[in-house]
């Protein structure tokens, strides 16, 4: 799916400017924590996420993330947009919530771009 | 095949629509004197507006400057005063009875973003160029406003595939026994706006060195976590240190405190010392150090309480993503 029609999927908003709207989504990621982000999401995905800090730019140029989507609404401050244009990162703000989100892009035919958790290569305790 | 036809008729491609934001920046930055066309025909005031048709079909131009002796502007001829004369029936008078007198001009050093307003705010097809001293040195007509900014915008593209180039074939270029890059960037602590811009340079240094894109993305997202880390956790901010070899990437981070109080525990997935704020912010998931491993062929951590931690990872690059192949192989 391209940038273009994800955001006309989600009644998205484009909050930048330098983005290449024909580039191909290959799925979806959706996480709060940048760390959990880094740690499953693989190249070309879109980011679903309730963050607005620059941060979440950081996170997705080094994860390679093709476009991030802020959820229900969400605003971010200047130095997050500037910081996504600098790097041609597109930000889009939706105004539904992320399971509404998740759930619309999935049923788009959307996969899921986020490698499960190897609990036992990292001894886990939740047993 | 269907998307084509849609892409061809459509006025703005997607493409050209990436470029646009870059073309608004050009035009303040590029003079006027970069896009005009220089020594530009003229005519003068006496000649018979015949002679202009001649020229004018002759030069394939749509206008020109009317200039006195002393080469000064003196009006404008287009081809719409042509046209006015035609139905008239005019062709013998002179210049100075069809041209335009009150010419809008332009400076050779005014940003093209100047005489684009122009274009746009008055109907004139073209702006004589003058220096400083008023003397005409060219003409510009919109078309040269297009060509001049695709061909800065070709060589802004050029510009990154130069250096790019350069760089791939820095390691081949330079013999010795041992040849390594060592960038070095200072992390301050609690700098979290400016947090991870250290790795953005690292992960943009080896693309351009040629290194592949999976390398470049481990590498980003190790130094990444490591310099947050630096920035969350330490006292008094640390140091980034990372030397480039054709064979491997060695990255150190190190910071003078306050150390770790358990390695085992900060190892466990999960486990975080961050604080309420920074989990807010959507770090301290306990997953960082989890997340190095992860993405680097080497690593280990030392940490002396109170005086301070470092961090070394090693990112092994086998002989098909060195980066002096990197460049051939695309």
């Amino acid at each position: 799916m391209k940038v273009s029609e994800l955001i006309k999927l989600i009644n998205g908003k484009l909050l930048t400017n330098t983005s290449d709207l024909s580039q191909e989504i290959k799925g979806g990621c959706g996480a709060d924590l940048m760390s959990d982000v880094l740690a499953s999401i693989q190249p070309e995905a879109v980011l679903l996420t309730g963050l607005c800090n620059p941060q979440v730019v950081r996170t997705s140029q080094m994860a390679d993330v093709a476009a991030i989507i802020l959820v229900r609404g969400k605003c971010p401050p200047k130095e997050t947009i500037d910081l996504a244009n600098a790097e041609g990162i597109p930000i889009i703000s939706s105004p539904f919530g992320m399971f509404e989100l998740c759930g619309r892009l999935y049923q788009a035919g959307m996969p899921s771009l986020e490698s499960p958790m190897d609990c036992e290569g990292y001894q886990c305790d939740c047993e | 095949m269907t998307d084509n036809h849609s892409k061809s008729s459509r006025i703005v491609t997607d493409q050209m629509a990436e470029y646009i934001s870059r073309v608004e920046e050009l035009a303040y930055e590029i003079k006027v004197r970069d896009a005009m066309g220089s020594n530009p025909k003229t005519v003068r005031a006496e000649m018979t507006m015949r002679e202009c048709l001649d020229l004018f079909r002759q030069a394939r131009i749509s206008g020109a400057p009317v200039v006195s002796d002393s080469k000064k502007v003196i009006g404008i001829l287009s081809i719409e005063d042509l046209i006015l004369c035609m139905r008239d029936n005019q062709l013998d008078a002179t210049v100075k009875d069809y041209m335009t007198k009150d010419v809008l001009l332009i400076k050779d050093i005014d940003p093209l973003v100047d005489a684009l307003k122009t274009f746009v705010n008055k109907k004139v097809g073209r702006l004589p160029v003058l220096d400083i001293e008023g003397n005409l040195v060219g003409i510009l007509t919109k078309g040269d406003i297009t060509r001049g900014l695709l061909k800065a915008l070709q060589q802004d593209y050029h510009t990154e595939e130069v250096r790019r180039y350069r760089a791939s074939h820095l390691f081949e270029d330079i013999e010795s026994d041992r040849t390594s890059l060592i960038l070095r960037y200072n992390i301050k602590a609690g700098d979290f706006n400016r947090g991870g811009a250290a790795s953005s340079n690292i992960k943009r240094a080896l693309i351009r060195l040629g290194a592949n894109p999976q390398i470049a993305r481990r590498t980003g997202i190790a130094v990444y976590e490591a310099e947050m880390n630096l920035i969350i956790h330490t006292t008094e901010g640390g140091v980034i240190r990372v030397e480039i070899e054709p064979h491997q990437i060695s990255i150190d981070a190190y910071d003078y405190g306050p150390g770790i109080k358990d390695i085992e525990m900060a190892m466990r997935p999960g486990f975080s010392t961050a604080t309420e704020q920074i989990r807010e912010l959507g770090f301290g998931a306990g997953m960082g150090l989890i997340n190095i491993a992860r993405c680097v062929d080497q690593m280990s951590l030392e940490s002396t309480v109170g005086k301070g931690t470092r961090l070394r990872m090693k990112i092994l690059l086998q002989e098909k993503t060195s980066f002096s192949e990197g460049h051939t192989t695309g």
